[in-house]
């Protein structure tokens, strides 16, 4: 455990810390709300000589997240951060550098996309990216950004895993609240994430070739491998943590329960919404209400087995999703905790609750809602409504 | 006849002093002398401080992405070429983000005009460098100060063949009403750069920075804005004294001028007679 006393930083400012003791080799990055004010600190950082990089400003997204693919590609450690419209142009570039198994880090402070334009937090921007292969976790508190920014490069550069990493935030609500944060010391996140040369680099000493054409004899595979890497990561994942809490006293599972052992009904959450349903369970809880919930901080890969050993019990769970898949009937957490109660043969009733777009506050008294409408399900087993949309007017 | 009250808008959200609001008042005014209406006007405009311009008059208006006014312009203004389509936006928005679409609608001579609100940083976002602010400029991104060399709107419009390239200060604002009612009546494309002060974000490149350097070109004896070799050599001039006007003007025919079909009629009034529709089906089998 540390003692040290904790500091007083936002989301942001505690994630750009964090990059400084990671002692990244390049940057690159475009200014977008929220996410602004991390690259801003690493800028100023890297001018004081305080980090040791080369800090790429560059004329858009595209070019950032191609910068840090390519500069991973030689070997460096890289970081780029960016929300809401960047994640959107940086698509195409997120497949490929899942594919050539670079072990890019990114930031996202999670925001609406547009249209209309609105720069608070939803998952709009995150769930277009659910299939492009990197692994993406999620934090509930700048505590959690910090720890998670750290795991997330063991991660990457792991031997078996070998993939980019995105490290989720609510915008605006954790990227720009100040909290007490305890930090490691640098030597301490030095020799967790020690830095060595990528093995699978550009290297004139042992020429080879990134981004090949791929035929029809090889493409398939060379998908599958990709996809199988991200699934079997979770271990990798899962272990980073458990080391990572030995260091630090803070580990987070890949998914992280509260009051679920006998619990009826469940709401399953990710992000900053949990904090709000945590502190809803408890009040509950203290009126003898058998209700629990569990945060989901990791998306992908989807932890199917943890997510089902918590259920197993449950009369029923409500599934939060804070973006839309439009025409998908359902949400895409909603989606994926429902194929993995399918593939356990397990027939819990589910509602999906849809809130917090764009920015709306999600208080109490709505999680209570949904906790009632829960209730009822499980007390009659019937699901009358799939779907409810939290605070939704007219 | 139009007047200034029918462009008359709701109110405004920039910083109390900031040179966009020079840039609002000539656009009304241009268009009130051009004798425009607010309906025949489209502004096209991006993500950025300028690009709230249109939210502040009365006209028609698409509100799109940071970086990608000219597409849509450019495809508004073939639908319904009679519209007076003008795109606005901002350093970062057009010159960063958007340049590859800059260099892509100047090639097609379309009848947009581009005002670029040039106050050499990114105001939105809260003061960071931009494509065209100057070296060593400090900044939130920069703190050491900025170490790409800028970008020359005019040189670069110049030498990918832009047929009508000016530059304008939000300060003085006769004179930007002058190169907007030029631009309107230009055929094709117009780009105009206008130097606006960001007085919250710009502490270098402030009024008085720009008052004491820039001068007009046209009141300078002997420049001929139909010199392209000279206009690039005037373009170059930028520091101690900067100068304002008309760099280049060409004649030559619009991109909506090349389509015969919608020479009559623009594409948006036509209508698809099944008829005639039939008769080509007819033609062909
Ligand atoms: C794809 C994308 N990236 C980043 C942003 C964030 N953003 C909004 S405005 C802006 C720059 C503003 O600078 P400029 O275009 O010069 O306009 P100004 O505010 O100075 O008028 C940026 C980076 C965005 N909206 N979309
Ligand atoms: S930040 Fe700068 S550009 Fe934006 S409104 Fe204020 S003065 Fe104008
Ligand atoms: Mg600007």
């Amino acid at each position: 455990m540390k003692t040290v006393e904790p500091i007083l930083l936002s989301g942001n400012l505690a994630e750009a810390y964090a990059i400084k003791q990671l002692d990244v080799d390049v940057v690159a990055a475009y200014p977008i709300t929220p996410q602004t004010t991390i690259i801003e600190k690493i800028s100023e950082y890297v001018a004081d000589g305080e980090l040791d990089a080369n800090f790429m400003l560059v004329e858009s997204e595209h070019s950032a997240i191609s910068s840090c693919l390519s500069a991973a590609s030689a070997g460096a450690r890289v970081f780029t951060s960016t929300s809401s419209q960047g994640l959107l142009l940086m698509h195409e570039i997120l497949f490929i550098t899942s594919a050539l198994r670079l072990p890019v880090v990114m930031a996202v402070a999670n925001r609406s996309v547009s249209a209309p334009i609105n720069i608070w937090c939803d998952h709009g921007d995150i769930m277009p990216q659910r299939d492009v292969g990197w692994i993406q976790l999620f934090a509930e508190s700048a505590q959690e950004a910090y720890d998670k920014l750290i795991q997330a490069y063991r991660i990457a550069e792991d031997p078996e895993v070998r993939l980019p990493v995105m490290v989720n935030t609510d915008g605006i609500i954790l990227s720009h609240t100040y909290e007490p944060v305890f930090l490691l010391e640098d030597s301490e996140v030095a020799s967790f994430v020690p830095w060595k040369l990528y093995p699978l680099r550009l290297d004139p000493e042992n020429p080879l070739t990134m981004g090949a054409f791929g035929y029809p004899e090889y493409y398939f595979e060379t998908r599958y491998q990709s996809a199988k890497a991200l699934e079997d990561s979770i271990n990798t994942i899962s272990e980073v943590d458990e080391k990572f809490g030995e260091i630090s006293g803070r580990k987070y599972g890949t998914v992280s329960p509260f009051r679920c052992e006998d619990a009826d009904v469940i709401l399953i959450s990710m992000g900053s919404i949990s904090e709000t349903i945590r502190a809803t369970v408890r009040k509950l809880r203290e009126k003898g209400e058998k209700v629990g919930m569990i945060s989901l901080k990791l998306f992908r890969p989807f932890p199917f087995k943890e997510m089902i050993s918590l259920v197993q019990d449950v009369k029923a769970v409500g599934v939060v999703d804070r973006a839309f898949s439009p025409g998908a009937a359902v949400g895409p957490v909603f989606n994926d905790i429902t194929s993995a109660l399918y593939l356990s043969k397990m027939s819990v009733p589910c509602v999906n609750f849809f809130a917090g777009l764009g920015g709306r506050d999600v208080r109490m008294a709505e999680v209570e809602d949904m906790f009632e409408k829960l209730k009822e399900v499980a007390n009659t087993g019937v699901v009358k409504e799939h779907r409810y949309y939290v605070g939704l007017r007219g | 006849m139009v007047t200034l009250k029918d462009y008359q808008g709701g109110e405004t959200a920039w910083c109390p002093g900031c040179g966009n609001f020079g840039i609002l008042v000539a656009v009304k005014k241009a268009l009130v002398e051009l004798g425009i209406s607010p309906h025949e006007v489209l502004m096209v405009s991006g993500i950025g401080q300028s690009s709230k311009l249109p939210h502040y008059m009365k006209c028609n208006l698409f509100n799109g992405l940071h970086g990608r006014t000219l597409p849509v312009a450019t495809a508004a203004k073939l639908v319904n070429h009679r519209l007076h389509v003008f795109a606005v936006g901002g350093d970062g928005d057009g010159y960063g983000e958007g340049g590859n679409h800059l260099i892509h609608t100047i090639r097609r001579n379309i009848g947009v005009k581009y005002l670029v609100h040039n106050n050499q940083i990114y105001g939105l976002t809260k003061g960071q460098a931009s494509p065209t602010s100057d070296l060593g400029f400090v900044t939130k991104s920069t703190p050491r100060g900025v170490v790409s060399t800028p970008l020359n709107p005019i040189s670069l419009a110049l030498a990918l063949g832009a047929s009508f390239v000016a530059r304008s200060f939000s300060g003085d604002v006769p004179h930007l009403v002058q190169m907007i009612k030029e631009a309107v009546n230009h055929r094709g494309f117009a780009l105009i750069d206008i130097l606006q002060p960001c007085v919250t974000f710009n502490h270098l490149n402030t009024y008085s920075w720009y008052k004491e350097r820039v001068y007009k070109m046209g009141e300078e004896e002997g420049y001929d804005a139909t010199e392209r070799l000279a206009a690039f050599k005037k373009a170059q001039e930028w520091g101690e004294r900067i100068p304002i006007g008309v760099f280049y003007k060409e004649e030559r025919p619009a991109f909506e001028e090349l389509f015969p079909a919608i020479e009559d009629m623009p594409l948006v009034n036509q209508k698809i007679e099944p008829k005639q529709f039939e008769r080509l089906i007819k033609e062909f089998m």
